[in-house]
Parts: C-alpha cells; structure tokens; sequence
C-alpha cells in the first residue's frame, strides 16, 4: 500500500509543475523556463471577467408583470400547466375566497399529505431535497463545480482536438489543426455537468446537461464558428434530469446517461433516438458512470453507499454495498480488469479485480469478493521551507492513463483552512507481476490557483499527458515523458480497442501488415 | 412461407417453440390479471370486506372457470394470430390509398373479423365477471300495463358491441401502427427483465388506448346504436322497455358506473392481448446462438455461413444476422472457427460464405439507394415525355400492388419483366385501370418502375431475391430501343397499351393514342385539384426513404459483423484470411457511404419522425436509416482505426483511397 508520506515534498508556491522526464517531476518558477516541445497543444486561459453570465434567474419571469384578475378556471389551468398537481393545488389553496371551502381545505390537506411523503422520501434520499443546480454540484467529478470557470472538458479519443464546456454554458472546440473554434450553444444547454466525444467518430459530441442530454454532430471541416442548434440532437425523457454523468460505449454504439433523481440508467441508441432503461431499485438514484476501456462493464455509482458494476453482455449487475458513503469516483484500468474507486468520507483507494476474462460469462461468483486497500491519502504533513503543508484527504477524482502507467489523484484539501490546499498527487503504476502504486509526485498551478477537474489525453506518444483545468480558468498540459514499460494495449481482451496507430511509427514502418508484433 | 425443407427445420424447431413458450406464459399470466380485473371492477370503497369476499367467491365460482377457459382460449387465439402474421420487415404504405389497400386486404379482413369476434367473448366474459345488471341479455321486466314479458337488457348489449368495438379498432390500429412488427433490441437483457422493463409501458398503453377506443364506441353507439338493437330484439324477439332511458341518448350515457365499467373492461381486453404480443415480440427476437462449423457434414445446413445465406424465412436471416454481430464483437474463440481453414484443402469457406454474403447484402443496398437517387434526380430535372409515360405504366402496380404484395408472397419474378407490369394491369381487374391514370403525383419516386421493383420484394420478404442490376437494366431496355425512334411517339403507345391491352405494346405510334394520352393528362390534371383524391394519393412524406431502409437492420449486423471481424483479424487472423477481402470491403463500405451520403441530401429524407411513446406499435423502423449512417461511419472508423497507416498497402481506387485518408484524418 503506498501512502502519501512516501511522496517527495510539494514544491513551494509559485512553483508550476512542468512535465515529468528521466522519473522526476520538474518545475519552474515562471511561464518563461518552460522547454520548448515541439508538439505542446494549446493551453488556454479563460478570464472570469471575460464570460457572460446569465443575469437571469432559473424562476420565471412572472414578476416582472402586471398583475391582472383572471378568473379561477384560468390561473388553475395556468398552475396546472406550470406547475403540475402540486400547483394546482397550491392555486385553490391559495385562492381560498373563491372557491368552496371543502375543496379548499381539502385540496390543503393534500397538499400537506403530499409533502409529507416527499419529505419523508427526501429523509431516505436526502439528495432528492436539492436543487438541479445543487445536485450537479454535489455529485459532479469537477471540485467546487458550480463556482468553476470551466465545467467540463474532453478529448477527443483519436485527435488532438478538446471540447470545453464554460460557466456561460458555451462549448468550445478547439483543435489545433484548424483555425475555428466553433462555439456551441443551445436554449437547453444548461447547467453542462460532462461533456465526452464519441468513439470512432470524428464529430459527435454528448453534453449532459441540466434538463436533457443533447449530442452535438459538429463537422470537423465545416468552417462555422457558431453551429446551429439544428445540429445537436436532443435525447430526453421524463424524471431524468438533471444529467450528472454519461459514458460512450467504447465502440461507440451506445450511450449511458445517468441523474441523480432517476433510479435507472439509461441506455440511449443515439442514432435511433430510442432508449432502455435499466432500472433497479435502491440507491436513489446514479450519479456517476464510467465504461471500462474494453468494453465489458460498467460502474454506475449512487448517491447512497451502494454501488453496481454492470456487465454490458447481458446487463446484469452486481451490488457493492461500501461502508461508509457514496462512491465519489472510479476509474478502470486499460484492459477492463481492475476498478479503482474512492468512497466519500474515506481517505483511501480501493480496487477490484475482475479475473475472469470478458468473453466468459459473467456471474457473481467469479468476480472479487471484496475490495482492497491500494493507497491510503490520508492527511501528511511535509516540512518545506516556507512552513508545513498539509496534504491529504477526501479525493474528488480520479484518472488513469490510456496506458495504465501514471495514476492522478485529485485531492480535495480544505478551501477553509490555510496551508491545505486541493492538490493532484501523481502515482506511478505497475500491474505485473503484482498490482501496485509507487509514488510520483504532486502536480501544482500557479500561486492562488487549485485544480477543478482533470483528464489524461487518450493517445499521447510519448508517455502520459495530464490535462489540468485551474479555478483561475487556464488549462494546463502536463506531460509525462516516459518509455512504456508494457505492451501497448492490442490484443489484451481479443478486441483491440482504442490503439494508437501513431504509436512508435519508425519501428512500425519496416514491417509488414499482418505480423504481430506484440508477443 | 415455408418452402424448402432446409428452411423449415428453424420454423419448426425454434419459432414454434418459442411462440408456444411466450403463449403459455400469457396462459398462466391471466389469472393474476383477471384476478386483478375483479377487483377493480367489483370494488367499492364503502363496502371493502364484503367485496373483497365477494370477489373471491366469484373467481371460485363455475361460470368464472367457464369464462377464465374462454378467456385462455381468446389468448392462445391471439397468441397464434401473432406467429401467423408477425414480421421482421416492415410494410410502409407510401399513401394513404395504399394503406387503405392494406387495410381492406382479405387476410387483413380476417384478421379483423377474428378480433372482432375475440373481443366479443372477452367481452362477455366481462360481464359475466362483472355481474350485477350487466350479466344477462335479458330480464323480466313489467310494462305500463302491468303484463310482464322478457325485455332486452341494453347494459348487457353495450358490453357485448364495445368489446367487438375495441377488438375491431386493435387490429385497424395494429395495421396503421404497424403491430407486427417485430424489432430487435441493441441491448440484450433477459427475458425476464425485458418483461419487467417494459410492462408499465403496456399497461400505460392499455389504458390510454382503452380510453380512446371506448370514447370512439359511444360517439358510435350515440348514432347508430338503433340499428344493433332494434336486430338484436327483433331476432331475440326480445322488447325494450319503456320505462328506461334508452342507452344511445345523452342521458343514458351518462351513467359513470357505466363508463368506468367499459373502460376496465377494454383495458382489461388490450392488456391481455398486449402482454401476448410483448412475451411474443421477446422470445422471438431472443438471441440463438447458430454453430460456426459442425464436423459432421450432415449438420452444415444448421451452421451459420450456410444459414446467412438462406433467403427464407427472414426471421432466421435476421436472427443469424445477429449473431455473426455478436460473435464478431465477443466471441474470441467463435471468430477463430470464423478465420479458420477447412481441413483438407485449406480453404477459409467459413470466412468467404461470411464475408460474401454481407458485402453482397450491402451491394443491394448500394443499388437500391442509387436506383433511388437516379429515379428522384431524373424526376427533379425536366420529364421528356417517354420517361413520364414509362412512369405511368408502372403506376398500376404501384398503387395496387400496394394492396396485394403485402401479404400474399407472389413469385417475385413477376415483379422484375417489364411484361408483369401489363401483366398486373390486366389481371387487377377494374381496379387498376381506374386508378392508374389518375395518379396525379408524377414527381413522386413512387410512381416509378424501378422503384417500384425494389420495393416490391422489400414488402414481400425477400429483399435478397437475385441481383439488382438485372432489373434496372432491363428496365431501362425500353427506352434504349425507343431513342432510336421518335421519342415522342415511343411513349404513348407504351402508355396506351398499358391502359387497353397487354399485347399491343410495341405497336402503331398512332395518332389516337397521341389524343388518349393528353384525355388522359386533362383528366389526370382534373381530378389532381381534387381534394380527396389528393388526399388518398398524395405521397407520405419520409415513407419512401423508410420504406427504401426498411430491412436494414440486416445491413447494420452485416456492418458491425464485418467491422468486428476485420478489427479482431489485426492480430487474431493466423492466416491471413481477411486480407484478401480487406479491400473489396473497404470499397463496398465506402460506396455505400457514399450513396447513403448522397440520400441524405434528399428532401425528408433527414427530418426525424415523431416518436409515439404511448403505443404499442414498434417505431424503431422509422430511424432505421440513421441508425444504418451511423452505424456505417462507426464501421469503416473501427477499420481504419485499427489498420492505421497500413491502410496504405491495401489495392484500392484512388478516389477512396482519397476516402481513407479522409477517415485516417478524422475528418469526415
């Protein structure tokens, strides 16, 4: 088990973490001593001031009007259409002088009873009580999300191009072989929680957002810097929303979305627009996904201390019931074999491992029957020059290279107190002979600025290359160098998926077409 | 449906049975449901013990075991209708002449008839269920003058029409709705749970459509009502009795008991059939897992290369169709005997019938699309006059075949000589002459012989029945043979022909038939303002390009089984068997890419269909040809991307290679 007293100490502030090469973490002190790289992607840097926020309020505009008699067939159609039962009810409450009293009274007390049972339901689910705002905030894997600059990001899994969803609720595209940046938006894209590409795809991208979950079709040669909405096809169904989390199949047939008020996950055919619903009781609700890399399972989180990994042949699951709290985040390692995941209200990682090969039929049984132990985060104190600083705690999530060599941590920390900052800690990998984590080092921004939210490009060559968002609004780039002690990831389930045919091109040319070069 | 042995032995051996597994589970699933229908129609809030008691001894009582018989007999009845007439391809009737066509077709009659009549027993069940005034036909009741006699009970009367009412209106919906139709689910799940997921959506839809029907039935009854009673006392010598309010007036149908009661009863009737047809529709479609090799020869015809090229029946192509795309995607050691040699002689036959079979399922598809665009193309330029009269002569078919193909499966080889075109005229009686002239919609690609040709075997099961350019050439024969005359006259009498005789047409290009063919355009532009008319013949819009991708969900496993299969052959391809094919693949896809790109510029055919979500009629053929798009750019990016930069040492043309590079770029 490694721990973060192992760790080598954080640089003092103002130190940024360049890049990792010859197995140490390098830093400098200014943007200026940073090594030229020929093929560094763009960092970007969006200022607060710089986004226009919506002055408008989520509640109507209904204030901002006169107020004129309609008659009571007219406002309770009116609260019927706004508001539902729940409204109607509360307008012939409200409208108590006009109408009999029994109906008064009565439609009072069912409105009582009503809130009653929602309330005794919210004390079982005490999520449900949030708001869509609150709720994406909560169950998010970005620190601190409605308080970010950036909300989500994401690779693209074949290219070099990132989408980038903003606090104003734009999308952005940026791809460095192309002059446009197409902006993305829509009425309904609200409230953006993540944002994924589409494997095997050159164009489409899927949004969660607040009320729907659209999938944009954005046509990489098209020279429009502003899309039309026509261009974003808009999957919803009724109490799924808010959309905290979604996963692409990996051969991008299919996919999952999730929302923290909806029981079931939603298996969503996009071309046909049509969808499954997996539903299973308990749990209250899903608020994270993560496909693994192969394909075969699928971690789907609640937001009580219950989670299920389902296993996509036949779309059975098995429960993990943890101990303490929810699972907050999880990641898979490239061949689908092993889980890593953090429990909220713990300080550590735990991982699963699933022996049995994909490809053979999957019962509970064979698969782990606990969870271990892997890394303990809990809080470390490390003398540096400039005072103690305290590291450790809760993590907000978690990222692992396409590779599996590199491990990124994403520690919570304490905004409250001094000299506890939220920091990404790095671990170095190795699944053969066995599983382990060695230590690495701690990633650090600029002075004043904490990490939000994080992603390993899909198809670095050179190594691993950690992709950072700041609450300052700049994206950094933090490259790993390193030779890759493993295979690269053909062949490792019977389908090669994802493999970079970039990789290693000079010893790939003097071959010929079908040999297998992997052992 | 049935011919050869060969194809038999799945109908017999797997259909079957399945059919008789889901129809046992509707069996043993109706008495939970009746016991539940009790209830609701018996309850009352005033009095639980006491109906709660009553209820009990009625569902134990002898006439509720009659009934409950009666009742398992209407299921497995309908149970039967469904293997009888459930199909995995579509019949889209591209106007709504067509689709009264379909709806007056004879077996569609029966259809009607037996449903009608199954609601009418279920009906009767109701009421015998139900009890209290509804139970019997007649009573004893006392007239003004004292005398008693027996009267007509018309509670029991409105019970009876309402069920045969609703039975009626399921099979008229089924056909619009397209009920048959029997889809396959991207997502496997167990039966079980597919049950579970998907019985609120029957219950909501039993319920809603309930309503809708029994509304239908009392704006009915409120006009017509008489007529059925006025029989029913007469025949029954049965009188009505004065003193209460006649049920086909206001008053009488107002009664709230009485709508509740029609109402539980109608869901009560569609929640069972529903739930027949839902146990249908999921052992149908269930996976079934088709051998890749047998090592005894006897056993080939049950393997899947020899099973994916059977043309008949369709449920086994599709189901085989299915399992190559999930053997491709999960199956390491399946794709191995997919990759393998045969044994003496060393010959990958496993691969090649595979690969063969769906790259020539995908050629069709190429064709049929470019057929397509070239008929719309030809249509939005300026119509030389041959091309229009050569579009009339096909009408006949394409308006009555409408009627006839669907179900009835004619050899298709009457379809595909251009003598069946006047073949049809004539043998369809006094029907078609009559229709055929008066199709006002020329610009429609419907209208259209070539097309029509290619739609025709999609509505009668055998989309894959030989090849597809034999048609189009032959069809084009005509008009090669009429340039080299006067053009102007080579048409009419072409169209004359069609209209009088079948024998004439190579005849006099005459002036009378110069004067028929413009009575024949006043005639046509005459009745083209008219509005019925319009109405009955104009195009649906979208419903040909539905109906040109109606059996495509065959091409999209062929798709991802080939895609599959080449990404797994990068490095589990021992000897080198996908090579060879590697580049008649990639050019198969990318011109298929190319001519589905191509559709998609045409007009509707991009607009998404409204989604119904409160019906029980399977939508999912609607976007079918967006799941094919998809589908289809997914395929040939896991190709690229698995091939990378070899792609460049594979032989193809230059314009794809143009293509891959495009791919290789991420660009398209």
């Amino acid at each position: 088990m490694c721990s973060l007293a192992l760790f080598p100490p954080p640089m003092p502030p103002g130190h940024t973490t360049l890049c990792e090469s010859n197995n140490e973490l390098l830093s400098g002190a200014g943007a200026e001593d940073r090594p030229k790289q020929e093929s560094s992607p763009l960092s970007l840097y969006f200022p607060r001031e710089s986004l226009k926020l919506h002055s408008r309020t989520e509640s109507s505009s209904k204030a901002a009007f006169l107020d004129h008699s309609e008659t009571l067939w007219m406002r309770s159609a009116a609260a019927w259409r706004d508001g539902g039962f729940t409204g109607l009810l509360t307008e012939i409450t409200n409208s108590h002088t006009e109408v009999p009293k029994w109906l008064s009274v009565s439609s009072g007390c069912t409105l009582a009873l009503l809130r009653w049972i929602s309330s005794f339901h919210g004390s079982l689910f005490p999520h449900l009580t949030l708001s869509s705002e609150d709720m994406i905030a909560e169950f998010s894997q970005v620190l601190n999300w409605s308080d970010c600059v950036v909300r989500a990001f994401a690779w693209h899994p074949h290219t070099d191009k990132f989408a980038v969803a903003l606090l104003d609720d734009s999308i952005k595209i940026y791809n460095p072989k192309s002059a446009t940046t197409p902006t993305l938006k829509h009425r309904l894209q609200k409230g953006v929680a993540a944002v994924q590409w589409k494997p095997l795809c050159a164009s489409a991208l899927a949004v969660a957002c607040q009320n729907c979950l659209l999938v944009w079709h954005v046509d990489p040669c098209s020279l429009s810097t502003r899309p039309s909405s026509g261009c974003a096809q808009v999957l919803s169904r009724p109490g799924h929303s808010p959309v905290t989390s979604i996963a692409w199949s990996p051969s991008g047939s299919l996919l999952v979305s999730a929302s923290p008020i909806d029981t079931a996950v939603i298996v969503w055919d996009v071309a046909a627009e049509s969808c499954v619903p997996l539903q299973r009781l308990g749990g209250g609700g899903i608020t994270f996904l993560s496909w693994s890399p192969d394909g075969s399972y699928i971690l789907a989180s609640t937001p009580s201390a219950l989670f299920r990994v389902w296993e996509t042949r036949m779309w059975t699951c098995e429960r993990w019931p943890c101990v303490k709290g929810r699972c907050q985040s999880g990641c898979w390692s490239p061949d689908g074999s092993r889980l890593l995941f953090t429990v909220q209200g713990e300080t550590v990682i735990y991982a699963l491992t699933f022996a049995d090969s994909p490809g053979i039929s999957v019962s509970s049984a064979a698969g782990p029957q606990v969870a271990a132990v892997v890394a303990d985060l809990s809080e470390t104190t490390f003398n540096t020059p400039d005072g103690d600083i305290i590291i450790g705690g809760e993590i907000q999530c978690l990222a692992w290279d396409p590779r599996g060599e590199r491990l990124a941590v994403l520690i919570q920390g304490d905004p409250q107190a001094a000299g506890r900052p939220a920091i990404i800690a790095v671990f170095k990998t190795r699944t053969n002979p066995i599983f382990e984590l060695l230590p690495c080092g701690f990633v650090q921004g600029e002075a004043g600025s904490e990490p939000r939210l994080m992603q390993f490009h899909p198809n670095f060559q050179h190594g691993a290359l950690l992709t950072v968002c700041w609450s300052t609004g700049k994206i950094t780039h933090v490259p790993f160098y390193f030779l890759s002690a493993a295979a690269p990831p053909f062949g490792l389930s019977g389908s090669p998926l994802l493999p970079c045919p970039q990789e290693r091109p000079s010893a790939l040319t003097n071959q010929s077409l079908f040999t297998e070069f992997i052992s | 449906m049935f011919s050869t042995e060969q194809a038999c032995w799945f109908i017999r051996k797997v259909i079957c049975w399945r059919a008789v597994a889901s129809i046992a589970w509707a069996v043993l699933l109706l008495p939970p449901i009746t016991a539940v229908f009790v209830i609701l129609s018996r309850f009352s809030l005033l009095h639980p013990i006491h109906t709660t008691s009553e209820c009990l001894s009625l569902l134990t009582s002898t006439s509720a075991i009659f009934s409950f018989i009666l009742l398992g007999g209407v299921v497995v009845m309908v149970g039967f209708l469904n293997l009888e007439y459930y199909t995995v391809i579509p019949t889209i009737a591209c106007s709504k002449i067509a689709l009264f066509g379909q709806l007056l077709h004879p077996r569609q009659f029966v259809n009607s008839l037996v449903h009608c009549m199954m609601g009418l027993i279920v009906a009767w069940c109701c009421t015998v269920t139900t009890g209290d005034r509804y139970e019997m036909l007649s009573y004893v009741c006392v007239q003004s003058d004292g005398s008693s006699q027996m009267c007509l009970n018309e509670y029991h009367l409105v019970f009876l029409l309402a069920g045969a009412f609703v039975g009626f209106s399921h099979s008229l919906l089924g056909v619009i709705h397209n009920m048959n139709y029997v889809s396959f689910h991207t997502v496997q799940q167990y039966k079980y749970l597919r049950f579970k997921g998907s019985l609120p959506l029957v219950v909501k839809c039993s319920a809603t459509q309930a309503l809708y029907s029994i509304r239908n039935f009392i704006v009915v009854y409120f006009f017509l009502g008489h007529i059925p009673r006025a029989w029913i006392s007469k025949t029954l010598n049965l009188h009505l009795n004065s003193s209460v309010h006649t049920l086909d007036s206001i008053a009488g149908l107002l009664d709230l008991s009485l709508l509740y009661q029609l109402w539980i009863s109608a869901t009560f009737l569609l929640f069972t059939w529903y739930i027949t047809l839902l146990l249908f529709r999921i052992f149908v479609t269930e996976v079934y897992s088709f051998p890749v090799q047998s090592s005894f020869t006897e056993d080939a015809h049950l393997c899947l290369p020899k099973v994916l090229t059977d043309k008949q029946p369709m449920i086994l192509k599709f189901l085989a169709m299915q399992d190559l795309a999930l053997l491709s995607q999960r199956s390491p050691s399946r794709r191995c005997e997919v990759f393998s040699l045969s044994q003496p002689g060393g010959h990958p036959h496993n691969w090649n019938a595979i690969s063969q079979e769906c790259l020539s399922l995908l050629t069709d598809l190429t064709q049929r699309l470019v057929v397509y665009h070239d008929t719309v193309a030809t249509n939005g330029r300026a119509k030389s006059l041959s091309a229009g009269s050569e579009r009339k002569t096909s009408s006949e078919t394409s308006v009555t075949s409408g009627t006839e193909d669907l179900m009835s499966p004619r050899p298709s080889v009457l379809m595909k000589t251009p003598a069946s075109v006047f073949a049809r005229s004539v043998v369809g009686g006094p029907q078609s002459p009559l229709t055929a002239p008066f199709t006002p919609d020329l610009d429609s690609p419907f209208a259209s012989p070539a097309l029509r040709r290619l739609t025709a075997p999609v509505e009668q099961c055998s989309p894959w029945y030989g090849t597809v350019q034999s048609p189009h050439i032959m069809r084009r024969a005509p008009k090669l043979w009429s340039t080299s005359t006067d053009s102007q006259g080579n048409g009419s009498p072409l169209s004359a022909a069609s209209v009088h005789t079948s024998k004439q047409e190579t005849s006099q290009p005459s002036l009378l038939a110069q004067f028929l063919q413009n009575r024949k355009e006043q005639v046509k532009n005459f009745l083209a303002k008219r509005v019925l008319i319009m109405y009955l013949f104009h195009k649906l819009p979208e419903a040909s390009s539905q109906a040109l991708f109606a059996d495509s969900q065959a091409h999209i496993w062929a798709l991802e089984g080939l895609s599959y299969l080449v990404q797994a052959s990068f490095s589990e391809d021992q000897f080198g068997v996908v090579q060879t094919t590697l580049p008649s693949i990639l050019s198969c896809m990318l011109v298929l890419q190319e001519a589905v790109d191509r559709h998609f510029k045409l007009p509707h055919a991009s607009s998404k269909p409204v989604r119904s979500t409160s019906s029980m009629g399977d939508s999912t053929y609607k976007t079918l040809r967006f799941a094919l798009r998809a589908t289809l750019k997914t395929a040939i990016y896991r190709i690229t991307t698995t091939f990378g930069d070899h792609l460049n040492a594979v032989q193809v043309s230059a314009e794809h290679r143009k293509r891959l590079q495009q791919f290789l770029e991420y660009k398209e």
